[in-house]
């Protein structure tokens, strides 16, 4: 991995745990820096600290919610009539900028097979305003709008919306495998057109547990099968390791073990419990068919 | 010499596409809309001269108005030239955009086909939309025909680039009126265009330095910024007058700056108007001027920033100001009407000034509509009658409002 300590400096104002600073460093070494950043509202917003500071050496752009996606597809077309092609443009949005508000110019600019690189990472709620469920929270989970029953609704799963755009790239990836994560962000910077990545990215705030916690949880996910890690190229999708060997040997965890980490599960019912794992093997056959 | 020595071209085009040929001649890298009546033959235009190759620029094809003005804050915020337009519906979609391009003090044009705001559904022309954006930071320069079409859209660029402005700019149109209807129209050479214009001029890019736009900062700091916006408001006053000269001395046309003034150096009347209706208001100053009445109009050409000097001066000597408004602040007043009344708030001689509200809609008005109002308005106050501030012209009556 490049040196990220150029980029992402201490002193950032991220609570204690935050999964946000891990993905950033990621980010940032994979591109050396020669990426312009596009973040609409989200945690990141307050993460990277207040101006006239910033603990981002790197050259950022803050916008409104809805249109992220947008403004980096105008920075990319700038570039280009610029001579200026060996700037990367790169998204860094959360599941609410991504999954609900932003969704539609998210879609726009992959329609449009813009040459960016598209990253939600997904916290699961809306993190920055309190942590309110978002259509990226998972069933079951508590959340400060779903106080007493949990979500009643699934997540949405915004990666395989992105496959259905037919762009160059989808992958997801996790927080708890940072040289997956690079290597997919390898991989994608170099690719033309329109691609995307989801960062799966715990949070120890909004969903209870401790901030000394926030990579087993993430790591958790991945080995009860409740998150899989795949590349989509060319209408192909590749599990990546570790989902490939978990997913060959049928080897997952309980899923009680990821869920028993985090207080937001703590009202989940047994029935709920076996409706997860019925999702979960329902999700790793409808994969296998891209295989 | 600046100006070529060759003939000048001249065209019959519509307002829409005067707005497309100054765009072109701008030499605008990025462009980005979405279609809305009657903006639409404008990125229609637009579409075509870059997919013939005449223009060396992008067509963001975006999925909405709130998309369209994000891709072109990306585009002028890494250094190129950009443009869109938009109407109505659409101008309300983009307007958290509006707010959040000026405050990071990136310049950049946008032409605003006017029409009114619904329901009911209504594709007419009014100010309502355009004048719903006076509080957010930009230029705002209002056309009366085809050919100050061509000239504010290419004089915004340099305005709005200039270093001690640095603001985006926008250009009102009526639609129809203006937008869809064929005058003929001089076009500058673009070479021209292009040493008037000179390069992209903007404070900051991230194409080219490490610098993060837009982050959390103090209450201290966020209003100190605003604080700069409006410094740089009361600068562009004084860029607009010499930018309107400059371009008089090379172009060969000039209309006064931030208002255009028929008949008014003697007025002891003078009406208030904006936008294509201008034309025949001047008419009606005509015909009350040979019935012996001593009126004349001041056109408002820019918003904002408001021209309070030229209003303070105009109604100086005269005794009553009539404001003709083709909008509302509902439970308010006419906005230009607001505006002229702040104006002259601290003269020491008062004109009266009254309000007249109209053409809401698209409704039509003639110039015997502007002369029976004016004439009305004037012998009732030469009569000493009581006046009302606050009027409505509407199916040839004027009632309060």
């Amino acid at each position: 991995m490049g040196n990220y300590k150029k980029y992402v400096l201490p002193g950032d104002a991220a609570c204690p745990g935050c999964p946000i600073p891990i993905g950033l460093k990621v980010v940032s070494s994979a591109t050396d820096g020669k990426a312009i950043l596009v973040i609409p509202a989200c945690c990141t917003s307050v993460v990277v600290g207040s101006a006239p500071k910033s603990s981002l050496n790197m050259p950022v752009v803050h916008v409104p919610f809805a249109s992220a996606a947008s403004v980096a597809s105008g920075i990319r077309e700038a570039l280009l009539k610029r001579n200026k092609e060996d700037m990367s443009v790169i998204v860094w949005a959360g599941d609410g900028g991504t999954a609900d508000i932003g969704m539609a110019s998210l879609s726009g600019a992959a329609e449009r097979n813009s040459d960016i690189i598209y990253i939600m990472y997904d916290n699961e709620a809306y993190m920055n305003t309190g942590i309110q469920r978002s259509s990226s929270t998972p069933e079951g989970a508590w959340t400060t709008t779903t106080p007493i029953l949990g979500k009643t609704e699934q997540k949405k799963d915004v990666a395989k919306i992105m496959m259905s755009h037919n762009v160059p790239y989808v992958a997801t990836a996790s927080i708890a495998y940072p040289h997956d994560f690079y290597n997919k962000l390898t991989r994608a910077l170099k690719i033309k057109g329109f691609r995307f990545i989801q960062l799966h990215s715990p949070c120890p705030v909004g969903w209870r547990f401790d901030a000394s916690l926030t990579v087993d949880v993430a790591k958790a996910a991945v080995e009860t099968g409740m998150w899989i890690l795949y590349e989509y190229r060319d209408g192909k999708l590749e599990f990546s390791n570790p989902s490939k060997y978990l997913i060959e040997h049928n080897g997952f965890k309980p899923i009680e073990d990821y869920l028993k980490l985090q207080g937001r599960f703590s009202i989940i019912g047994r029935e709920r419990i076996k409706e997860l794992y019925a999702e979960r093997d329902r999700n790793i056959e409808w994969f296998k068919k891209l295989l | 010499m600046l100006l070529s020595e060759k003939k000048k071209e001249k065209m019959v085009i519509t307002g829409n596409h005067a707005v497309a040929y100054a765009v072109k001649l701008s030499r605008v890298k990025v462009i980005s809309a979405y279609p809305i009546t009657p903006q639409t033959s404008i990125v229609e235009k637009l579409s075509e001269f870059v997919e013939k190759g005449e223009l060396d620029a992008s067509i963001i094809k975006v999925e909405s108005e709130h998309s369209a003005l994000a891709a072109v804050y990306g585009a002028a915020i890494a250094g190129a030239r950009s443009f869109t337009a938009t109407s109505s519906h659409g101008l309300l979609y983009m307007h958290e955009w509006v707010h959040w391009f000026s405050r990071a003090r990136i310049p950049t044009v946008m032409a605003v086909v006017t029409r009114t705001i619904g329901p009911p559904w209504n594709i007419w022309p009014d100010h309502s939309d355009f004048i719903d954006q006076r509080d957010a930071g930009w230029i705002m320069s209002f056309a009366m025909d085809n050919q100050e079409v061509v000239d504010l859209v290419i004089q915004a660029f340099k305005i709005g680039e200039d270093p001690s402005v640095y603001l985006p700019v926008m250009i009102g149109l009526e639609g129809f009126i203006l937008g869809g209807t064929a005058m003929p129209v001089e076009l500058p050479f673009e070479e021209d265009v292009a040493k008037f214009l000179g390069e992209r001029r903007q404070p900051y890019s991230v194409a080219d330095s490490v610098v993060s736009v837009g982050n959390l900062t103090s209450p201290e700091d966020t209003e100190l910024m605003q604080m700069d916006i409006q410094a740089a408001m009361e600068r562009s006053k004084e860029i607009i007058r010499k930018v309107d000269e400059e371009y008089g001395r090379l172009f060969g046309r000039k209309y006064g700056g931030l208002t255009s003034c028929y008949r008014c150096e003697d007025a002891k009347y003078v009406a208030f108007t904006m936008g294509a209706w201008s034309g025949d208001a001047m008419e009606a100053v005509d015909i009350l001027r040979n019935q012996g009445i001593d009126v004349g109009l001041v056109r408002i050409r820019y918003v904002r920033p408001f021209p309070s000097e030229e209003i303070k001066q105009a109604l100086s000597s005269a005794r009553m100001g009539i404001v003709f408004d083709r909008s509302i602040s509902f439970g308010g007043y006419g906005q230009l009407f607001e505006d002229i009344a702040s104006a002259i708030v601290n003269a020491r001689e008062k004109a009266t000034i009254v309000n007249v509200i109209a053409g809401l809609g698209g409704v039509n008005i003639t110039a015997e509509d502007f002369a029976n109002v004016l004439g009305k308005l004037i012998s009732d106050f030469e009569e000493g009658k009581e006046l009302s501030h606050k009027l409505w012209y509407h199916s040839g009556e004027v009632m309060k409002y």
